[in-house]
């Protein structure tokens, strides 16, 4: 079998993060390929450098594609040659027809004119191919994710695919969906088509995988060939998670008190669906001087479980109690979310925490205003001494508080958006993702400021997605998945294997 | 040498984060400068400074308003119109219906803030963008100003609300119809409060160890700022006093500008502009802001209405058409983004006198409607243009 696809030491550098050092990969003509790692290993990155996302020039290696080096400038350099890569998030256009979303770019036309008839006839072939019965004239708002999944396939299969790239394909699908999806992968290899399939669901990927490749932390760990023995998935779930945790986490001596937070029967629905159940029957509490960690993979509802509980700020129909201390308390909106002692730290600093154009000094300010005015009117002073003492005790590197936060690093705008919530006064935070895509030295610092605010006896709740920093920093670490808390580990019963096992045993289920 | 090298990008820095501010000031004076030659002397003579101030004085007491609407990101495309039916109304109450003033005027101020309250309901609560609420506005108020007012003009106003426009600053210290000394002293006053105020400011700033502007620029600004001030009422007030109406709108523009900058609502109108995801979940009740702005908006759009209303003494049924573009385009001109988050009070301001400046002085000049529309649109587009480019280095 020779090679479709060579991507030769491949490193890629984000600022001073290193997203991928010197990675080999290879695909063989027509063969399912299957790339596994956590989340943050890597795998996006490498499939944006391979479809042209990332252009020649901003990254080091060669990519060889049948046997030529190429040098991508953009998507359209490596569609032409028949690299395909469909997203987790589907590019689809929900308001127009199946036919349309299909031949959007260069349907079949006469001196311009659409022919409407030969997009018609295109489009029922191609939809055969995927085992689609739907008319080409229906909207796809009106079809399931996984048919929608079906018809980005569609799209691509008119296109003169030699190597399909899935991102996550079933994340979003049902069993009997994905097993179509699979299907499909298969009938693509015995037609030459080389497939890359890159999933967090172990067992889809024994089934249907030639050889699987490990990426973890930026590097390839390993390339397993399927069919020259059984793999074992532990096996490869140690590949996935092995490293070194020692002195990343600053130590940390619990202790623990009473429980200040509690939340029972907490059920939350998509807000533009009703009937979808995002988070589903949550009991969990937090105690005093403890940081609990949920863990999970993306789309599990952990943001949308933390951002109900903070004011509603996410959801529909959202039912449960919540208590503060022992005592029922009203989180119906975020006022009063904030004023019952909760402070939500979100994982999307640019959209949902900072006001980017404004200073350091009237983002830290902004959630509790009261506190640095006289009758409605701001005392400048107080606040600029407010803002300064929070610059020094959380080190923010900044030329003074009257700089625009946008023109922060991504660790100091962090600590803009922590102070905000200290100087907000609460005693339950929860941080969602705090140190995602932060270096490695500014994150030691935001490791050491939690464990301060733990000691100091506020209740911390930590969502990440990377484990070993739930790990290094947890006392009590929960699982989520598809919306539910599937299974709770405390101190030394934990390990990595432990909680992606959980989560993986988890999501064969359903 | 160390230390003058330590200094010097703190300098610079002051500089370009406050180049803005300085740049549409310089501009102002530039475009004054240049019609008081091209015109020989008329742009500056006091008849005309007071017909300057009297003929934009509805476009900045709106501006005030529109400012806020477009900082939390929204456009009130309805003002005009708004404007246009309130006059009327006030015309009917107060000549047909024989109201009085003070009571019809007041009923005037609370149905342009129940306008601004209906269409802000639909923005804030209902999420339909602004664009389309007011375009609706717009078309809805134009018809019933036609209705008040039968499709004829109503008028003469009552003398007591004629004043409202065309009523001057009475003579306290000497006689009537001698020199307006009391008006000229105000004038003053008003010049010296600022550098006070300015001086007081720069020292809490110092005493925090922040940086400012240097010494000589400090100096030089609040020189250029005393003489300007009391040149212009100087100028003003040897015509017949300082106008009412300036009166009004300085105390407006000052109350509007202590707001914005120096309350916790008018940090709040910033934060619902700059991210209102953020400032949502930073506790900011935004949806009740952006209402709010919308109801205020309305609220001055019915006083400028009156005020144009009293400056004809008839009311029209083309009154306020084309208004809500002069108004949107000051705020424009004045440095807001249409992104909303940014933008000052005084821009506005100084942005409502540079179109009201350049429509004065080519009037003067004789050139024609036509061309004047041309150029103002240019000068519109060019100066959003380099405040983009700004704002991209």
């Amino acid at each position: 079998m020779t090679d479709i696809l060579e991507m030769r030491g491949i490193s890629k550098s984000f600022g001073s993060v290193r997203a991928l050092s010197d990675v080999s990969f290879t695909v063989r003509t027509g063969e399912i390929h299957a790339l596994v790692g956590e989340n943050g290993a890597g795998k996006s990155t490498l499939m944006k450098i391979l479809s042209g996302v990332y252009p020649a020039g901003r990254y080091e290696g060669a990519i060889l594609f049948e046997g030529q080096e190429r040098h991508f400038r953009g998507i359209n350099d490596s569609e032409a040659l028949g690299i395909i890569i469909i997203h987790q998030e589907l590019a689809l256009i929900p308001l127009m027809s199946i036919a349309e979303n299909i031949f959007l770019v260069n349907p079949p036309q006469n001196f311009g004119v659409i022919d409407r008839g030969a997009v018609y006839r295109r489009t029922r072939e191609l939809l055969a191919k995927v085992g689609l019965s739907e008319s080409p004239d229906t909207l796809i708002t009106n079809i399931g994710v996984g048919k929608q999944q079906l018809v980005e396939i569609a799209k691509a299969l008119s296109k003169e695919v030699r190597l399909l790239i899935l991102d996550e394909p079933t994340a979003s699908l049902n069993e009997r969906d994905s097993a179509a999806l699979l299907e499909l992968l298969i009938a693509f290899r015995a037609h030459g088509i080389s497939s890359i399939l890159i999933s967090h669901k172990l067992n889809e990927i024994s089934k249907v995988a030639d050889r699987i490749t490990v990426l973890r932390d930026g590097r390839t760990v390993a390339t397993m060939d399927c069919h020259a023995g059984p793999i074992q998935e532990d096996d490869i779930i140690r590949k996935m998670v092995d490293r070194d945790l020692a002195s990343r986490y600053p130590a940390r001596t619990p202790k623990i008190g009473d429980e200040i937070f509690r939340v029972e029967n907490w059920t939350a629905h998509h807000p533009q669906h009703p009937d979808r159940q995002m988070v589903k029957r949550v009991n969990f509490h937090v105690k005093r001087g403890e940081i609990v960690g949920i863990a999970g993979l993306m789309g599990a509802g952990r943001t949308e479980f933390a951002m109900s509980i903070f004011g509603r700020s996410y959801g529909s129909n959202i039912s449960g109690t919540a208590t503060l201390a022992g005592k029922p308390v009203d989180l119906s909106s975020v006022p009063r979310a904030i004023a019952a002692g909760l402070a939500y730290v979100t994982e999307d600093r640019k959209h949902l925490g900072l006001l980017l154009g404004s200073d350091i000094r009237q983002n830290i300010s902004l959630a509790n205003l009261p506190a640095v005015s006289h009758a409605a009117v701001i005392d400048d002073a107080k606040e600029l001494k407010i803002a300064n003492s929070y610059r020094d005790a959380m080190r923010i590197r900044s030329q003074s508080v009257y700089q625009e936060t946008g023109t922060l690093s991504g660790g100091n705008q962090q600590k803009v958006i922590l102070s905000k919530w200290l100087f907000s006064g609460p005693s339950v935070l929860i941080l969602d993702e705090p140190t995602r895509g932060i270096d490695v030295g500014a994150k030691y610092e935001i490791y050491q400021i939690i464990n301060e605010l733990a000691d100091s006896g506020k209740g911390v709740i930590m969502i990440s997605s990377e484990m070993p920093e739930l790990l290094g920093m947890c006392d009590r670490i929960c699982v989520m998945n598809e919306g539910a808390f599937v299974a709770e580990f405390t101190g030394a019963e934990v390990t990595q294997e432990a909680i992606m096992r959980s989560i993986l045993r988890n999501g064969d289920m359903t | 040498m160390s230390e003058l090298a330590a200094e010097r990008p703190a300098k610079t820095g002051f500089l370009k984060t406050n180049i803005r501010q300085y740049g549409m000031l310089l501009s102002l004076a530039v475009i004054m400068v240049f019609f008081q030659i091209a015109t020989d002397g008329t742009l500056m003579r006091p008849l005309n400074l007071t017909n300057l101030v009297l003929q934009n004085s509805y476009i900045v007491i709106m501006a005030l308003g529109m400012l806020l609407v477009i900082v939390t990101g929204h456009i009130d495309l309805s003002v005009g119109s708004v404007a246009g039916f309130v006059g009327a109304l006030a015309a009917v109450m107060m000549v047909t219906y024989q109201v009085p003033v003070a009571v019809a005027a007041l009923v005037c101020l609370v149905v342009g803030g129940l306008i601004g309250a209906a269409q802000g309901f639909w923005v804030a609560y209902f999420k339909i963008p602004s664009f389309i609420v007011t375009l609706a506005g717009m078309l809805v108020f134009k018809g019933m100003m036609l209705a008040v007012l039968d499709g004829r003009s109503v008028g003469p106003f009552p003398v007591v609300f004629q004043r409202l426009s065309s009523g001057f600053l009475p003579e306290f210290i000497l006689g009537q119809d001698d020199f307006h000394l009391s008006s000229l002293l105000l004038g003053v006053l008003v010049a010296l409060m600022l550098v006070v105020l300015g001086m007081r400011r720069r020292a809490a700033t110092l005493r925090h160890g922040m940086t400012v502007e240097p010494v000589a620029l400090f100096i030089g600004k609040n020189a250029f700022l005393v003489a300007a001030i009391t040149g212009f009422t100087y100028l003003i007030v040897s015509h017949r006093g300082l106008p009412n109406v300036l009166l009004i709108m300085l105390v407006l523009i000052a109350l509007y500008a202590f707001v914005t900058n120096r309350t916790t609502v008018g940090r709040q109108i910033y934060a619902v502009g700059g991210n209102e995801k953020a400032a949502k979940l930073s506790g900011v009740r935004t949806e009740r802001l952006t209402f709010l702005a919308f109801v205020n908006m309305g609220v001055l759009a019915g006083l400028a209405g009156l005020v144009f209303a009293a400056r004809l003494n008839t009311a029209t049924p083309k009154a306020g058409l084309g208004f809500e573009l002069d108004v949107i385009a000051a705020c424009f001109i004045g440095g807001a983004s249409a992104y909303g988050g940014v933008g000052q009070v005084v821009g506005a301001v100084v942005g409502a006198f540079i179109m009201g400046v350049m429509n004065n002085g080519m009037s003067i000049l004789g050139i024609g409607i036509d061309y004047q529309q041309v150029i103002k649109g240019l000068v519109l587009l060019g100066a959003v243009c380099v405040d983009v480019y700004n704002q991209r280095r």
